[in-house]
Order: C-alpha cells, then sequence, then structure tokens
C-alpha cells in the first residue's frame, strides 16, 4: 500500500508523464511530430548555457509566486490575488532602485525590502477583509488584481516616468545582476535565485518549526477548534496573508531588479501569479515541491519558445500545462487506479 | 486478472510507440543543414502572435513576401519565433542570434528594450525594430507615418458626417497615438474648420468593454463617424456600432478602423459600419528592408520611414457603398497636397494646435 506521502510524491510524476503523452497524441492529431516537438523542447533549454541560465531566471518568480499561494493554501487560504502583488512588488522595487542613491549592501536590500512590503500590503488588504467582516478573500484579491494593474500602470506612466511605457532602468547598486555570472553565460542570468531558495527554507521553517507556523496550519485545518483552543484566528489569517503576499512580491522585484531590471506598463497581467496557482498546485503546496514544479515551468515555457523552429506551435506546451494541472487536480482518480493495481497485485 | 491489465497497459504504450516513432522517421530526413552562405531573416513577434489579424500577421506576410520572392524556404531563409510573455523577448532574440540569422526584426515599440541590448551584444548581427527608434549602427528602425493616413481618415470622417461631430477613441495616452489623434484631427478640421471633435482614450488596448462604452456615449452625444486607434478596445467601438446599426438600419454610425482594413469586423447582417480603415503597410515595409538588407544595403542606424508616399500608409476603399466618391475626391486631393508636400500632417498637440490656427 501505498502511504498518503508517497501519493503526493506520485501524483504529480505520473501527472507529468500524462501530461506529456496527452501532448505527444494531440501533436499527432493536429499532424505534427512528436518526437521533433520534444526534442525542440529539450533542446530549447539545454542548447547552451545561455538559454539554461534564461530558463533560472523564468524559474526564479515562479518558486517564489508558487510559495506565495502554497503558503496561503496550507493555512487554508486562496490568495488569487498574487498576480496584483507581484505587479505592485515589481514597481516598488523599480522606484527604490531608480530614485535612491546608496551603496549596494543598503540599496539592493531596500529594494527587495519595498517589493516584500508592497506585495504584503496588497496581500494585507484581502486578509484583514477577511478576519473582521468574513469576506472572501478570492473575491477581494481577484478585484486586488485589477486595482494593482491599473495603479502600477498609472505609477509607470504619470509618476516614475513623463508618459512613457518603461521606467528608467535600475541603478546597479540596486541590480541583481552580476558581472560575474553575466560573463559566464552572457544571459541575464542574476542573482534571484539565491533570494527565492532563501524563501523556501523560509517558508519551511515557519511552517514546520515554530508556534506560529502551527498556529497558522491549525486555523487552515479548522478555524473553530483553533479558536476553541485559544489561537487568535483573525491575527493568524492576516499574518497568513501578509507572507504570502510578501513572498509574491519578492517575485516582482526579481522582475524588476534582475530579468528586466526595468518596470513597463502592462495592458494585460504579467500571469506570474496565476502561474503560481499551478506551481503550487503541482508542488503539493509543499516548498521543496515548489522548487521542483517551478522548475518544471519554467523549463517547458523557455523549451517552447524553441518549438517552432521543430513547426510545432509553441501554444502546445499551455495545453501540456493545463493537461497536467488537470491530471493532478483529479489526482484521486490517479490514486484510485494505482490502488486497483495493487489490489490486483494481491489476489 | 492481474495479467489482463497490465497486457492492456503494455498495448497501449506499444501502439502510441510505434505511431511515435513512425513519424520520427518520417519527418526528420527534411532537416538539412542550411547553407552558411544564404541570407536568413526571422522576426520575433510581441505578444500578439502571427495570426492576430492586425500587426504580426502583418509582418509575417511581409517576410512570406520576401521568401517568396527571393525562392527562399520557410524555416531556413525566413521563420518567426512566437512570443508568449515579455520574458520571451530577449530569449527569442538570442535564439535567433545563436541560430546565425543575418536579419532580426522586432515587431512592436514593446522589443526595443531588449533589442538595444540584444543588438549591443552582438555587433554583427543586423536588426530591424518596427514602430520605435533604436540608435545602433546594426538597428534599423522603421517607422511609419501613421498621422498622414489618420489625416486622411479625418478628411473622409469629416466630409461623411452629418452632424457636424467626429470621434476618436485612442488606446493608451502615448506619442504613437498622439501621432494618430493630431492627424485626424488636423484632417477633419481641413475639410470643415467648425467640426467638433471629441477624442477620448480608454487606457488600455485590451479593453472592448471601455470602447464599446466610449463609443456608446459618443453616439448618443450625436458623434456619426468614430476613428479609432485602440487595438482589442477598438473592437468594443465596433460592437457599439453594429449594436445600433441593428436596431437602427438607416442611422448613421460610422467606425474608421486602423492598422489593416477592418471592412470584415464591420459587417452585420447587409449594412456595414466601416467607412474605411488606415492601412499601415507593415508587410510593405518589412519586405522592404529584409531586401535591401539582402542586397547589402541594411540601413542601419537610421530611421526608415514609411508613409503615403510609398504605399507604407494608405487608406482602404472596401466600402463602396459608404465611402462615396464625392469622399474618395476629397481623400484624393489631399493626399496629393501631403505627397507633394504642401500639407504637413501634425504629429503632437503642438503643432496640430499650430496647424488649426493656420487653417
Amino acid at each position: 500500500m501505498f502511504s498518503s506521502t508517497k501519493f503526493n510524491f506520485i501524483i504529480p510524476i505520473i501527472s507529468v508523464i500524462l501530461g506529456l503523452v496527452a501532448g505527444a497524441i494531440i501533436m499527432l492529431i493536429f499532424g505534427y511530430n512528436p518526437i521533433l516537438g520534444y526534442q525542440a523542447l529539450w533542446n530549447g533549454v539545454f542548447d547552451s548555457p545561455f538559454f539554461m541560465s534564461e530558463t533560472v531566471n523564468r524559474i526564479t518568480p515562479y518558486i517564489l509566486t508558487g510559495l506565495a499561494i502554497a503558503f496561503a493554501f496550507r493555512t487554508g487560504l486562496f490568495n488569487i490575488g498574487a498576480e496584483g502583488q507581484v505587479l505592485v512588488g515589481w514597481v516598488a522595487a523599480v522606484w527604490v532602485g531608480t530614485a535612491i542613491d546608496a551603496p549596494a549592501f543598503i540599496h539592493l536590500p531596500l529594494a527587495l525590502l519595498a517589493a516584500a512590503a508592497a506585495g504584503a500590503l496588497w496581500a494585507f488588504i484581502p486578509g484583514i477583509l477577511k478576519a473582521k467582516l468574513g469576506v472572501h478573500e478570492v473575491i477581494v484579491s481577484i478585484m486586488m488584481n485589477y486595482i494593482a494593474l491599473h495603479i502600477t500602470n498609472y505609477l509607470i506612466r504619470s509618476v516614475l516616468t513623463d508618459n512613457q511605457e518603461t521606467t528608467e532602468p535600475v541603478k546597479q547598486t540596486a541590480s541583481l545582476t552580476n558581472d560575474f555570472l553575466i560573463g559566464l553565460t552572457g544571459s541575464r542570468l542574476h542573482l534571484g535565485f539565491i533570494v527565492a531558495l532563501l524563501m523556501v527554507l523560509v517558508m519551511w521553517v515557519i511552517l514546520e518549526r515554530t508556534k506560529l507556523g502551527y498556529e497558522l496550519k491549525a486555523v487552515g485545518y479548522n478555524q473553530h477548534a483553533s479558536n476553541y483552543a485559544g489561537m487568535k484566528v483573525e491575527r493568524n489569517i492576516v499574518i497568513s496573508m501578509l507572507i504570502s503576499g510578501l513572498f509574491a512580491g519578492l517575485a516582482g522585484a526579481m522582475q524588476g531588479l534582475g530579468s528586466f531590471g526595468n518596470a513597463f506598463t502592462n495592458t494585460a497581467f504579467s500571469n506570474l501569479g496565476f502561474d503560481g496557482i499551478a506551481v503550487a498546485l503541482l508542488g503539493g503546496n509543499n516548498p521543496f515541491g515548489v522548487v521542483l514544479s517551478a522548475s518544471l515551468f519554467g523549463f517547458l515555457k523557455v523549451g517552447s519558445l524553441n518549438m517552432s523552429t521543430a513547426g510545432v506551435p509553441n501554444e502546445i506546451i499551455e495545453i501540456v500545462i493545463a493537461l497536467i494541472i488537470l491530471f493532478v487536480a483529479s489526482g484521486f482518480i490517479i490514486r484510485w487506479a494505482l490502488l486497483q493495481l495493487k489490489k490486483g497485485e494481491k489476489k | 486478472m492481474k495479467m489482463r491489465r497490465y497486457a492492456t497497459l503494455l498495448g497501449l504504450l506499444l501502439v502510441v510507440s510505434i505511431v511515435l516513432s513512425a513519424c520520427g522517421s518520417g519527418g526528420s530526413s527534411e532537416q538539412g543543414g542550411s547553407d552558411s552562405n544564404s541570407f536568413k531573416t526571422a522576426m520575433v513577434t510581441d505578444t500578439g502572435g502571427i495570426d492576430d489579424k492586425s500587426f504580426n500577421q502583418s509582418a509575417w506576410e511581409g517576410l512570406t513576401k520576401f521568401g517568396a520572392d527571393n525562392d527562399l524556404k520557410e524555416k531556413e531563409g525566413y521563420d518567426y519565433l512566437q512570443s508568449n510573455s515579455a520574458s520571451d523577448y530577449a530569449t527569442n532574440l538570442n535564439r535567433l542570434v545563436q541560430s546565425n540569422t543575418d536579419l532580426i526584426f522586432g515587431v512592436g515599440f514593446k522589443l526595443a528594450e531588449d533589442i538595444t541590448k540584444v543588438a549591443d551584444q552582438n555587433k554583427e548581427t543586423h536588426f530591424a525594430i518596427i514602430d520605435s527608434v533604436v540608435e545602433k549602427d546594426n538597428v534599423a528602425s522603421i517607422v511609419f507615418e501613421e498621422q498622414q493616413g489618420s489625416f486622411l481618415a479625418g478628411v473622409a470622417a469629416a466630409t461623411k458626417s452629418e452632424s457636424g461631430k467626429i470621434g476618436f477613441v485612442g488606446g493608451e495616452e502615448s506619442e504613437l497615438i498622439k501621432k494618430f489623434e493630431a492627424g485626424y484631427v488636423a484632417g477633419a478640421k481641413s475639410v470643415n474648420k467648425d467640426i467638433e471633435v471629441d477624442v477620448q482614450y480608454a487606457g488600455s488596448f485590451g479593453a472592448p468593454d471601455k470602447g464599446k462604452l466610449i463609443a456608446s456615449n459618443m453616439y448618443n452625444s450625436g458623434v456619426d463617424v468614430i476613428y479609432h486607434s485602440a487595438g482589442g478596445t477598438g473592437n468594443g467601438v465596433f460592437a457599439q456600432a453594429k449594436d445600433l446599426k441593428n436596431n437602427d438600419p438607416e442611422g448613421n454610425y460610422w467606425v474608421i478602423g486602423v492598422d489593416r482594413d477592418q471592412y470584415d469586423e464591420g459587417q452585420i447582417g447587409d449594412n456595414n459600419v466601416t467607412l474605411t480603415s488606415m492601412l499601415k503597410a507593415v508587410d510593405v515595409a518589412v519586405a522592404d528592408v529584409a531586401q535591401k538588407s539582402k542586397d547589402g544595403e541594411f540601413p542601419g542606424g537610421e530611421i526608415v520611414s514609411y508613409g503615403l508616399k510609398d504605399d507604407g500608409i494608405g487608406i482602404a476603399e472596401t466600402n463602396t457603398e459608404a465611402y462615396t466618391d464625392d469622399i474618395k475626391a476629397a481623400v484624393d486631393e489631399w493626399k496629393q497636397k501631403i505627397i507633394d508636400g504642401d500639407v504637413t500632417a501634425p504629429t503632437t498637440d503642438d503643432e496640430l494646435k499650430a496647424y488649426v490656427d493656420s487653417l
């Protein structure tokens, strides 16, 4: 028999395999060659150090948004507002990065802190509304996404610049880019992945090694029982949203101080926050699982850009990702199938 | 029991793998190594993709035409990479550089930032950016005289309008869209000095709901022709005009399309609300620059401008029922004046003010 932790591990893996196989079948149906397609996908990432480091850059914000969603999930909240928190974090980081002059050891942490604070603030609003008034956090945080989109556009256009679409690049002292890494790979590889991995540890420590984490999880399992046990449910909901928003805000900083080095007006969402939901789901809401699933997402997204060299439209990868999520979400079917197989074996 | 389950699974796997491998051998033979001497060009789309019925599609048609003119094969001689998000631009540009592409097009001003960086790192590769200016020796900047086409759209709108009120719906307020607005207003005032032009911005290129609302207010206030330069938001303008036309087939609800001929967008039953469209021939420009580059005359470091003179900008005449002969005559007259240099279409608020004052 499988234990439940084993299932948590096996279901995502089977889902990924099923997703890729289904993707292959779809490619076949539409007359594309799946072997060439997947080969191009692989080469798209592992062809040269340049694309490998681009992939790392892509993985970094996915880890952070994945953590944001996973952390909220673990405490019984659905932070669908990560998208907006990414945007405000992005602009906050760039703002501090462009407007202030300071030595690097102050400037960079300050910019990161600003992003984290902006993200946390954006998550605080749905958090406090949920805690005090019982307004569902999904509704509020979805709406906060739109507010963030338009406010950041306004800030970029009217405050950070004079009617331009793009801000000045952040000062070198606030930048996550590193000459050594750039020289090594010729890419935009930046130090953000260290921040992301640190945050993975932070989430693990908070949830597994502190009293606060224990309480947060307890509230997630059962508010009423936690209340009865003397825990401050309202406070815990707000804290949980704050930490979740902090992670998402940092994801924005990765873009603003690292990959792009500036902020620009968006007509649509960056999708980092929304993809984070899928990353968290696939990663089983476990911080280390999130690293793995974010890596898969980054790999698929960067690799897919190369698929058109094999004549395969890269949208196919979006389908594959959607299918993987579908399979994870219907994990009970896989669980049932595995149990059936096991049962058959015993007879 | 157990055997049967495994057998089914195995069978399925076998079928899949046979089919897969059958396809694998078929396709791979086509993958010939490309000649290192031959010219190769490619474009990186913005997030619209090559079937966006607009900008990217037009650019790709240009490259395809260039390929056909020069007997180049798709994938070997000309190609495209699609971007699904802003993060993809740099990756795609670099991928093309690494696959020894001679000339790389960046479609849309959103790629300007990344082209600047990549062009700096790869001085041997030639780049071209559409709708933006990048000052590098290995980058050609392709821009369009949108104000000229918009001027003619204004002429057409003012000639068509019976109420003396026309409208303009912009996407995001920027220098680029200002060119459309200034040209349009100037063209309309040239025909009818007292015409009222209602100018509104939706704040987004992707908000058809807002476009519909603005159009609804405009038509309600007596505006009878709306020129939109708002991408997807403009679809809302079309939707509102069609709604009104559907309820009141005799009413005057006209839309002027942008970038490409939007005649098809305006069809409602037997009527069509598209008066005309301001055509921006990205395909002509792309094919032209690619050809120059292949012939060794790459306009690096230059700003290549396309306007009425070289058919880079034009006015659609598809809706012959609405676009009457007297409109055509008026438009042709002003077109000639612009080409001859007698009239310069304004591009900014200040230029527009000076132009209107001079009338």
